[in-house]
């Protein structure tokens, strides 16, 4: 493009000007850049030189105080209690492994502190705390605190840290805290600041788990200025922690005192719940451990006993065990069988103490047979036959879909550790598992509860609570979070024809009052609190043929681990549900001699608010339930337990 | 073609060509660039092997590059406008595709063992582009919607790309680069005005609505906003770094604590020390009397820069010395706000100074450009 010499001179004059007026701006820009660091580091030149020289600035983190957990009437379960430890920073310590040994003379350490500090202290940065040792006596502080000048960067702290004042009553329940793991860490996608906090105690299992980001709290931060030998001088800022929520439990304290020490030390289950609102009111497991060994850091003594006990005292029995739930799972058959139709309420089956399916012959419990026995005798006696020939007539599928409504198979969400789904089989649900199609004798040995069914003590506490109302009642563990309590919706009615509950209902009564009942030992006189309720014993192992030509051998004279489990569900007063209940006992033997008596306890002791009184028992049973209670270690108000005497 | 208006009475040849340079720019870049391997050994605790060493190695590399491009004529560059620019939109392309992402936003190839920034060229090229499209265009028509409308393309091309990296500071930078030439080139002032209000106005209307039934971002994109707007709200986050930077620049005071004293870099209080942070350890260590010398410096770069292109009665030559000077000024005025605190945080380097081979050498190959436009100006 040729151009004029006049337009280029203008466009050239037109470009010079703009030019100069760009660069008049750049010049203004210098000009405040210049002034910008002027002010810095002339004007403000003190205070940033005060600052950054004679006085390091850090920033600190304040940990926020662990909410409480407290039991539904206030009283404590899972508190706070202050910490003396010893604390070196490596930037002010200069030769640490000297500093640490000279400390070592000071205060007592182990081999293993001064190795785990050294580890640790080479991965963090150089102003950051670390804890070489916790738990201090006032003596070792002060200790410290003389011989301070000829230890740089090593200051006493004072922290808090957790502690459950009803150690073993609520180790399942609360589950424990515990330092953060670099497991922990990297599950994080975004993890708070506070877990970079070296021996920061964050919920490890149960609710301390489950509702961490409840019970944690915010951070506050502090801005110090820090002398050369790490004392702080001064703080320029802070912003307090934010203390983690207090929470509220459903758990009685007291209730579930009661059960744990009931339970004693069999390995056994116990779970109370509201019928009403699905409350927690106890939830046992036996036997137990305290929770504060692993606050404390357990020995490997303690540990290896835990994990050797062959009564599993670290699993959480009521939500974590699942069990075949025998004969406390004929109620789901016969409400099945009602809902299609295929029995009435007076149906009757004849029992000859078998019967013949497929070539194979399936046992009643009783060998020489019920007779004809209707829908109430077969709970009341717990006819086998009679669920052999019904669960025939209606298929494992309906009964499956009974069970999930009832919670059977489904998994119930609390804040807990390893809840387990339990298993409510049915067609799809083998072939996917073993690529088996269903045989009729699987139908045979679910109807009794037995075979591929597994159940934990929680949900046949839940299978009962709705039983008792015939609403879906949901089991819950947190009642309130800041006073703000916890909004239950009213539980929606089940699937069920009402007559048919009642009949069922009414069978469960007749297992405890009347004449035949299977736990007609373990009644409840007084008349405001009758109540009904189901055994269940449910075998580990397969009868062989052998065996049983040998002649059946009773529970007694096998070895512990392949006694049969006992069990039972219930449900109190009768006539208007409160609580329902659900007791397991590992190889305990029989539901009716062993479960029964337990869950009557307790029930009780729930209903009563106090121990269970005498005059609710039978007259000819008080003399020895007295006896049995006064035995009972069970704990004061402050959560202690009773001297042992000597015996 | 348009160089051929002129009467080119005398462009030196040869050999000779080395008595023509602009020998005191030459001096001066590297001047700084002797500045910042003092900051890069000093922030390396006295050490040449971590950073100064190999930043030394580049700055050889860079000027050897500076010397061949400057010996090669201007109308040659020119006519490579188009090739350039084309050709650095591919690579654009390639990394947005193929390339590596480190630090979360920074795109890159690799090229025999160094990593090459393509948005970094990308800053180049688009002033030789627009340099060569305003040299080629009738001025009459530089106002013309139309003939506006070309140059907004060419510009806002390259910024899509690289914020899709995303790198936000660097598409900001070309969006100025853009401008700028276009504002050098004698567009229209309504135009400038028109697209400042309407910036001005959104902006206006984003914080005006803000809490409003019809606020136009939804709120954690407000509160993004607020930190980065104002990092010490979040004093061990976004804002640590600005804290530290300020007690660095601060307490160096008038005179410093002198070379390899300063503290705040040395330990570690710094995370970016040795690439956009340089310049704090430069306050902490030589104070305002230091930093005052190195503004300086920076500052009789730009005057030659200027004077140079002032005197050259070529447009292309004019526009893109000018234009390469206005990003070096952007680069410097970014990253210096942000240091001091006047500005948010975005990762821009200091030129010459930051650690990092791929700026490096493309502002010498840029200083080259400036040298061949000098050298072969039309007398």
């Amino acid at each position: 493009m040729r151009r004029s010499p006049k337009e280029t001179e203008d466009s050239a004059r037109q470009t010079h000007r703009r030019a100069l007026l760009m660069g008049g701006a750049m010049t203004a820009m210098f000009a405040v850049l210049a002034g910008r660091m002027r002010y810095l580091s002339v004007d403000q030149a003190d205070q940033f030189k005060l600052l950054a020289e004679e006085n390091r600035i850090s920033i600190r983190l304040i940990p926020p105080a662990r909410g409480l957990i407290h039991d539904r009437n206030g009283k404590l379960l899972a508190g706070n209690e202050q910490n003396y430890r010893v604390v070196i920073t490596r930037e002010d310590a200069g030769d640490v492994p000297a500093v640490l040994a000279k400390l070592a003379h000071v205060i007592p350490l182990s081999v293993d502190d001064i190795e785990r500090t050294e580890k640790e202290i080479k991965r963090s940065s150089p102003f950051a705390p670390i804890t070489v040792a916790d738990r201090l006596t006032w003596e070792d502080l002060s200790r410290i605190a003389l011989n301070a000048p000829s230890l740089p960067g090593v200051s006493p702290e004072v922290g808090l840290s957790r502690i459950y004042p009803r150690d073993s009553d609520f180790a399942h329940v609360i589950g424990y805290v515990g330092p953060v793991s670099e497991k922990d860490l990297a599950a994080l996608e975004n993890p708070d600041p506070l877990l970079t906090i070296p021996k920061f105690q964050i919920g490890k299992i149960g609710a301390e788990r489950w509702l961490e980001e409840y019970l944690r709290g915010k951070a506050g931060t502090r801005r110090i200025e820090v002398n050369s030998v790490g004392r702080v001088m001064r703080e320029l800022a802070r912003e307090e922690s934010t203390q983690g929520a207090d929470l509220r439990l459903t758990i009685d304290a007291d209730v579930q005192d009661f059960a744990q020490a009931r339970l004693g030390s069999e390995s056994a289950a116990a779970v109370v719940m509201d019928v009403q609102t699905g409350d927690l009111v106890a939830i046992a497991s036996s036997p137990s451990f305290d929770p504060n060994l692993f606050v404390r850091g357990i020995s490997h003594g303690d540990y290896n006993g835990l994990m050797e006990n062959d009564h599993r005292p670290l699993a959480n029995k009521t939500v974590q065990g699942v069990y075949p739930p025998g004969s406390t799972f004929k109620m789901i058959t016969a409400l099945a069988a009602l809902k299609a139709g295929v029995i009435t309420v007076d149906t009757k089956v004849r029992c000859p103490g078998y019967v013949e399916i497929g070539g194979r012959r399936f046992h009643c419990w009783k060998r020489a047979g019920h007779g004809a026995v209707n829908l109430e005798r077969s709970l009341a006696e717990s006819c086998d036959v009679f669920y052999y020939d019904t669960a025939q007539k209606v298929g494992i599928d309906a009964m499956a879909e009974m069970g999930h409504q009832f919670g059977l198979g489904v998994r119930h969400d609390l804040p807990m550790s390893a809840i387990a789904d339990g298993i409510m089989p049915n067609k799809a649900w083998k072939q996917e598992r073993y690529k088996q199609d269903w045989r009729i004798g699987d139908t045979i040995n679910a109807s009794i509860g037995q075979g591929y069914v597994l159940t934990s003590p929680l949900q046949l506490a839940v299978m009962t609570a709705r039983i008792a109302t015939g609403r879906m009642v949901v089991p819950r563990l947190v009642l309130s979070v800041d006073g703000k309590p916890v909004e239950v919706a009213e539980p929606a009615r089940l699937d069920i024809d009402e007559a048919a509950l009642r009949k069922i209902r009414s069978g469960m009564d007749a297992v405890i009052n009347s004449e035949h009942g299977t736990a007609k030992s373990s009644k409840i006189v007084e008349e405001s609190m009758i109540w009904a309720g189901k055994t269940g014993t449910s075998q580990v192992r397969n009868i062989s043929t052998a065996e049983r030509a040998r002649g059946v051998i009773s529970n007694d004279q096998l070895p512990w681990n392949r006694r049969d489990h006992a069990l039972f569900v219930g449900y109190a007063p009768y006539a208007a549900p409160r609580y329902a209940i659900s007791v397991l006992v590992e190889h305990g033997g029989g539901g009716s001699a062993v479960a029964a008596p337990i869950a009557r306890d307790i029930i009780l002791r729930a209903l009563a608010g106090t121990t269970p009184p005498l005059t609710a028992y039978p007259a000819s049973q008080r003399n020895r339930i007295e006896a049995m209670l006064a035995k009972l270690p069970l704990r004061d108000a402050e959560g202690k337990l009773p001297p042992v005497s000597p015996a | 073609m348009s160089f051929l208006e002129y009467r080119v009475k005398f462009v030196p040849t040869g050999l000779a060509k080395v008595l023509h340079l602009n020998w005191p720019l030459i001096v001066l870049v590297t001047a700084v660039s002797a500045v910042g391997w003092l900051a890069l050994y000093s922030v390396a605790g006295g050490r040449m092997d971590v950073w100064a060493g190999r930043q030394m190695q580049v700055f050889g590399l860079g000027l050897t590059l500076m010397f061949v491009i400057a010996f090669v004529p201007i109308w040659f560059w020119r006519n490579m406008s188009m090739l350039a620019y084309v050709g650095s939109i591919g690579l654009l392309l390639v990394v947005e595709f193929f390339g590596t992402v480190g630090m979360g936003a920074q795109r890159w190839i690799e090229v025999g063992g160094m990593r090459l920034q393509p948005s970094e060229l990308m800053k180049i090229t688009l002033v030789m582009m627009l340099a060569a499209y305003y040299d080629w265009l009738d001025v009459k028509k530089t106002s013309h919607i139309l003939w506006v409308l070309v140059p907004v393309v060419l510009t806002v091309i390259p910024t899509v790309l690289v914020l899709m990296q995303p790198n936000l500071g660097t598409a900001l930078i070309l969006l100025m680069i853009g401008g700028s030439v276009m504002l050098l080139a004698g567009v229209s002032w309504w135009y400038f005005a028109g697209v400042l209000s309407l910036v001005v106005g959104a902006v206006a209307a984003v914080f005006t609505f803000r809490g409003t039934p019809w606020q136009l971002l939804h709120d954690y994109q407000y509160r993004r906003i607020d930190t980065f707007l104002d990092p010490t709200a979040d004093p061990l986050g976004a804002g640590y770094n600005i804290i530290q930077a300020q007690i660095a620049l601060g307490s160096g005071g008038w005179g410093g604590k002198g070379f390899m004293q300063g503290t705040q870099s040395r330990l570690n209080f710094l995370p970016e020390k040795h690439t956009d942070f340089i310049f704090t350890t430069l306050g902490e260590e030589f104070g305002f009397v230091g930093v005052f010398s190195l503004l300086v410096l920076y500052g009789l770069i730009l005057v030659f820069c200027y004077s140079s292109a002032l005197q050259n009665k070529d447009r292309f030559s004019a526009l893109l010395i000018l234009g390469i000077a206005a990003n070096f000024f952007f680069y410097l005025a970014i990253n210096l706000s942000m240091v001091m605190g006047l500005a948010p945080v975005v990762g821009v380097p200091l030129p010459f100074l930051s650690y990092g081979g791929s700026a490096m050498l493309v502002l010498l190959i840029a200083f080259g450009l400036i040298q061949s436009a000098h050298v072969h100006r039309p007398r």
